[in-house]
């Protein structure tokens, strides 16, 4: 019950009536379908503030012409709330998500315009023991409104468990899917229905530089990289420099850096089709080509290719990885990590704008070219309320998803999303929206025992490579009982 | 006790001279090995204290002893940043709000238990005593949801009563324990002699038993209210997601840091912060600690 | 004013009333019954507010963790011991008991052992409530907060660079090579049982220090003024003394160990054979989906205490028979 179900067919969708009109979410979402067109047709590239000015004057002024309609519709949560008749709805909503610090920030900056347009106030609470209270919650049915979900296997759990609602009527199901990438779209989807959206995404596996040190410009392959990663190492006066910079460690999450090479060795190795049984459990882990993943990777950390030998990949921070790209004389040429790192550069490896830039993980297999493997943050929805369901319907869209995006950090899971605030950041979501081969994180998608059983896998494998073959065993062991009832 | 054999003859004067030079010895000994306890104890938190106050692009490169040379940078940023954020005040006062109740019912219920297990005889109650005890194994993580659902039954869930008798009874087994290790050393004299002259149980406990026990008292409620203060889960689950306004300082701290476990340099001003309550609520009891507040009644 | 101070006020006085008037009440109503039925009935009726709150919070979970033990994981149907057999056929599951006897052994030894040399050394000096502040510090810092600390501790960079970590900056400063604290078995269950140690000592200290301060001075006087040795004053009177509280913070401690979570959740997540059965059964609960097999942990941990129980049961009718 925790394969993930891509490529299926949706059909039977029965779309709701937009023509049934004047409720205050309808207006709403009116008023953002107008906005997105004079978005999108007099001013692609709008800033940011722009956006969200014109979304609120936009919204504002299509409420204020019609009072006595949205009035008239008597929405239910409205009933006692004086901002009812100014086509507000009023109440709250809540949700709970993993997101802390300025992800925190993003969140309510980007739901600030839906408050204000809306009345309904939204009371988000971050907590990293997410599984803790959603376990608890679906057992006692207490459960926040709309939640960030730990992955597609336990949304299509909570959703045959009735405790997630599907989002069919709530959405506008061809607006999303015109925005959405098909990939996402499907991710969401539980039984034809759509259970489960995308707020932000990121693109897997690009690899940083300092172009200060590096000058040879984007490898055409994998081995091609490899020679560059060589010659520009041995360049650099002192002898120190290594090919990579890696680090494992994450906390309780450890390893999961690590996750994303083996999944991109896969992909780019094996093809889409291995890569698709892996994810489903269906192909063994000490199967050939996943071994072949875990080797290629193991060359990478060998004690000769990266920065400090084995035991410093696994007791430097992610964050922390690709700091020796920044340091005289480097200690490294390379770092492989998602688009969301730059920031780490900036804020702890005391890097500028400038000293860092990336290329795409290169090609492998001919065969698979342009393949890209990227992420995102699952949401859905527990309680059916007219508030949730305003809520979920504004966070899909560009206008919504825009906000977090010019305030950095993140790409938006919606494709008319385009102000991004720089090169880098334009790069990357261009990457994502034109991979020929799109995957999602493999990692993210198995049950979390396997996935638990994966980091650990690559922090054993990394220290000690000789063991690779007993602790592929052990995977296909865990492999035999995480799927499945 | 046989520690207590008097030896019969007085000591000779010509050990006393010697022996004091000795203790000047044992003293100056005595106060190196606490020093260097307490330098060994502090040095982690110094560690953090000293990096809380440093750029985190600093931390990452150097350690903390760096920052004692002259050319080191320094900023208060982290705190700043921490005491700024929205609603912290707010989830200070919630704190004290879950915190206080819940740790002045359990002990008080404790303590009636305790003295019944300790004064009173009564068949089962070893059998009882070890159960009760024994239930301190009992992994808090499992009783959410049973408990959960009671709570929604009893239309308790999300309220911070609920919170106050889930800590109630989370926190017993300890303080049952505890009490009563205590009251079971008090001396059998005195409470001989109270019924002798006539008092009943309830006087025996709440004049003698009681108060004698003050310093377990004390030692308990610094326990319960740390356990409690510094608790997330139990917050996060009881008061639910749903009701983000009356969550505590904790659940705010840990979501200083982003999902990624990048910001975590504010982690370590919130620290501080949340250490501070703890640390005045020791020092405050730390009174009832001294020698002779049992009267020395504890029997030798 | 937060309309909640009212609440919290009835509930921070009531509450206390409320049990001191039931306390009175029953001893009416005890008074009402004929004597010989008095001192029966009379336990049960002071002990039932703690025992209303043991089963609703406690022993009614446990029985309900004690039926999913046997249930697969929808908790649908029986499986009899499958999750039972789960747990002991399992590397890790294995692997994670063994760490807990290593925590029970160091962790109590290093708590109560450290917790007594304090309590007994400062008792001695007059900066006594400065140093045990000191000890206890540890304690008021979250498992967040802590975790950040150690981290501190405990950070490893390449040999030949510079150690930003304290512990390898000292070794550094003595030429020896950084070590990689957290990575290396069984070194690194040693040191996450050091920094529980760190924590927990101050516990330890505070309730034998108060424990010592029961004891009667005099008493003390008395055997100093005959001669013994400030070591045989400790052994033979103050360590007799404390033995019950000792017993106490010891069974606290295995307890505490057997139950070893947080640490080990924030700092390795059982990384490199540090797993212990606490965090275990967290995930099995939390993220795998096996309330089944986190409940036969949680069943296990409960039977690993009966042993300890029982010792204590006999070192209290050994209290008893002395008094």
């Amino acid at each position: 019950m925790t394969e993930v179900p891509l490529g299926i067919e949706h059909g039977g969708y029965s779309q709701r009536s937009t023509l049934c009109t004047k409720s205050p979410v309808d207006d709403l979402e009116r008023s953002y379908r107008v906005n997105h067109r004079m978005g999108n047709g007099i001013r692609r590239g709008v800033t940011l503030l722009a956006v969200a000015g014109l979304l609120v004057a936009a919204c504002t002024s299509g409420t204020s012409t019609t009072p006595s309609a949205a009035s008239a519709t008597g929405v239910p949560a409205a009933s006692g709330s004086p901002a009812a008749s100014s086509g507000q709805i009023g109440g709250k909503v809540t949700v709970i998500g993993t997101w802390g610090g300025s992800e925190q920030d993003s969140f309510l900056a980007m739901v600030k315009p839906f408050e204000d347009q809306t009345g309904i106030k939204v009371e988000y609470t971050g907590t990293r023991d997410l599984n803790a209270v959603l376990t608890t919650g679906v057992a006692s049915g207490i459960l926040p409104d709309l939640a960030g979900l730990p992955g597609p296997g336990q949304m299509a759990e909570y959703a045959r468990s009735g405790a997630l609602k599907p989002l069919n009527d709530v959405l506008d199901l061809s607006q999303y899917k015109a925005d959405t990438a098909p990939a996402l779209v499907d991710l969401g989807t539980v039984d034809g229905k759509i259970t489960g959206v995308f707020i932000k995404a990121a693109v897997k596996g690009l690899i940083w530089y300092n172009p200060g040190v590096y000058t040879a410009g984007a490898p055409t392959s994998w081995d091609d990289l490899r020679a560059k990663a060589k010659a520009a190492a041995a360049a650099v006066a002192g002898g120190k420099t290594k090919p990579w910079c890696v680090g494992l460690e994450s906390g309780a999450a450890s390893g999961w850096p690590g996750t994303d090479w083996i999944e991109d060795f896969v992909l780019r190795q094996a093809g889409p089709d291995i890569y698709d049984k892996w994810v489903a459990g269906k192909q063994k882990w000490t199967s050939p080509e996943i071994k072949a993943a875990f080797q290629a990777f193991g060359q990478v950390v060998s004690p000769d290719d990266v920065y400090g030998g084995p035991k410093t990949v696994v007791t430097t921070n992610f964050g922390d990885g690709g700091n020796p790209l920044f340091t005289t004389p480097p200690g490294c040429i390379f770092h492989h990590q998602a688009s969301f790192i730059t920031d780490f550069f900036k804020k702890q490896g005391g890097a500028k704008d400038g000293q860092f830039d990336f290329f795409p993980f290169p090609d492998i297999n001919p065969q698979y070219a342009g393949a890209v493997e990227g992420a995102g943050d699952l949401f859905g929805m527990f309680n059916d309320t007219p508030q949730a369901r305003a809520l979920m319907k504004y966070l899909v869209t560009a206008e919504a998803q825009s906000i977090w995006v010019g305030r950095g950090g993140a790409l938006s899971a919606n494709t008319k999303v385009t102000n991004y605030p720089d090169a880098i950041s334009k790069r990357s979501a261009a990457i994502l929206a034109n991979a020929k081969i799109f995957r999602f994180d493999a990692s993210d998608l198995m049950p979390q025992a396997m996935n638990d059983a994966f980091w650990k896998a690559i922090l054993d494998y990394t220290v000690d490579p000789t063991k690779l073959d007993s602790i592929l065993t052990n995977l296909d062991t865990i492999q035999a009982s995480a799927y499945g009832g | 006790m046989s520690a207590l054999r008097r030896p019969s003859m007085p000591h000779p004067l010509s050990g006393r001279a010697n022996r004091f030079s000795r203790l000047r010895l044992d003293r100056l000994a005595l106060h190196g090995a606490i020093l260097l306890i307490l330098i060994v104890w502090l040095l982690p938190t110094l560690g953090m204290l000293v990096n809380s106050f440093r750029p985190a692009a600093d931390v990452s490169h150097t350690g903390w002893w760096t920052a004692l040379s002259p050319t080191a940078q320094f900023t208060t940023e982290n705190y700043q940043h921490v005491l700024t954020r929205n609603g912290l005040g707010q989830a200070f006062v919630n704190s004290l709000f879950i915190t206080i109740p819940s740790t002045i019912i359990p002990i008080t219920v404790a303590a009636f238990a305790a003295y019944a297990f300790a004064w009173m005889r009564f068949p089962g109650r070893d059998l009882l005593f070890v159960v009760v005890v024994g239930l301190l194994v009992v992994p808090l993580q499992t009783t959410l949801i049973p408990i959960l659902r009671l709570f929604k039954d009893a239309g308790l869930a999300g309220s911070f009563l609920a919170v106050w008798l889930a800590h109630t009874g989370y926190g017993l087994p300890f303080a049952i324990f505890l009490l009563r290790n205590y009251m079971g050393g008090l001396p059998r004299e005195v409470f001989e002699s109270a019924a002798i002259d006539g008092a009943g149980p309830a006087t025996a406990f709440f004049r003698l038993a009681l108060p004698m026990s003050i310093p377990a008292v004390a030692a308990l409620v610094i326990f319960q209210f740390l356990f409690v203060w510094n608790d997330l889960l139990v917050a996060l689950v009881y008061l639910g997601a749903a009701n983000a306004a009356n969550l505590p300082l904790t659940v705010l701290v840990a979501n200083l840091a982003n999902s990624l476990g990048g910001e975590w340099q504010f982690l370590m001003a919130a620290a501080f912060v949340s250490m501070a309550l703890p640390l005045v609520v020791f020092f405050a009891l730390q009174r009832y600690f001294v020698r002779g507040i049992t009267g020395g009644a504890v029997k030798g | 004013m937060d309309p909640r101070l009212g609440t919290a006020l009835v509930v921070v006085v009531g509450v206390p009333l409320a049990l001191i008037g039931y306390i009175l009440g029953v001893e009416q109503l005890l008074r009402a019954l004929p004597g010989r039925l008095q001192p029966r009935v009379r336990p049960w009726l002071w002990l039932l507010p703690a025992l209303a709150f043991l089963v609703v919070f406690l022993i009614y979970p446990t029985l309900y963790t004690l039926v999913l033990s046997f249930e697969d994981k929808f908790a649908r149907h029986f499986v009899g011991l499958a999750n039972y057999q789960y747990f002991f056929s399992t590397g890790d599951t294995i692997g994670a008991l063994r760490n807990n006897i290593v925590w029970l052994v160091l962790l109590t030894v290093l708590a109560v052992g450290g917790g007594l040399l304090v309590a007994v050394l400062v008792d001695r000096v007059r900066y006594e409530s400065v140093a045990k502040s000191i000890i206890f510090l540890p304690l008021a810092i979250s498992f967040v907060g802590a975790a950040v600390i150690w981290q501190f501790m405990f950070a490893y960079r390449p040999p030949g660079t510079f150690q930003t970590g304290t512990l390898n900056g000292l070794l550094g400063s003595v030429g020896v090579a950084p070590v990689p604290w957290l990575i290396d078995a069984p070194l690194n269950t040693v040191a996450l049982i050091v920094v529980a140690a760190w924590i927990w000592t101050g516990f330890c200290m505070v309730i034998l220090s108060a424990a010592l301060k029961g004891i009667s001075a005099e008493l003390l006087e008395a055997a100093r003024v005959d001669g013994a040795t400030e070591l045989q004053v400790f052994r033979r009177i103050t360590l007799p003394l404390l033995m019950p509280t000792i017993a106490v913070v010891a069974t606290t401690m295995v307890i505490t160990s057997l139950k070893a979570f947080d640490i080990v959740y924030v700092m390795t997540n059982g990384a490199f054979d540090t797993e212990v059965i606490a965090n275990r059964m967290y995930k099995e609960l939390f993220s795998f989906g096996q309330p089944g097999r986190a409940s036969a942990i949680a069943i296990v941990l409960l039977a690993l205490i009966v042993p300890v129980m029982l010792l204590n049961v006999r070192r209290f009718r050994d209290q008893e028979a002395i008094r």
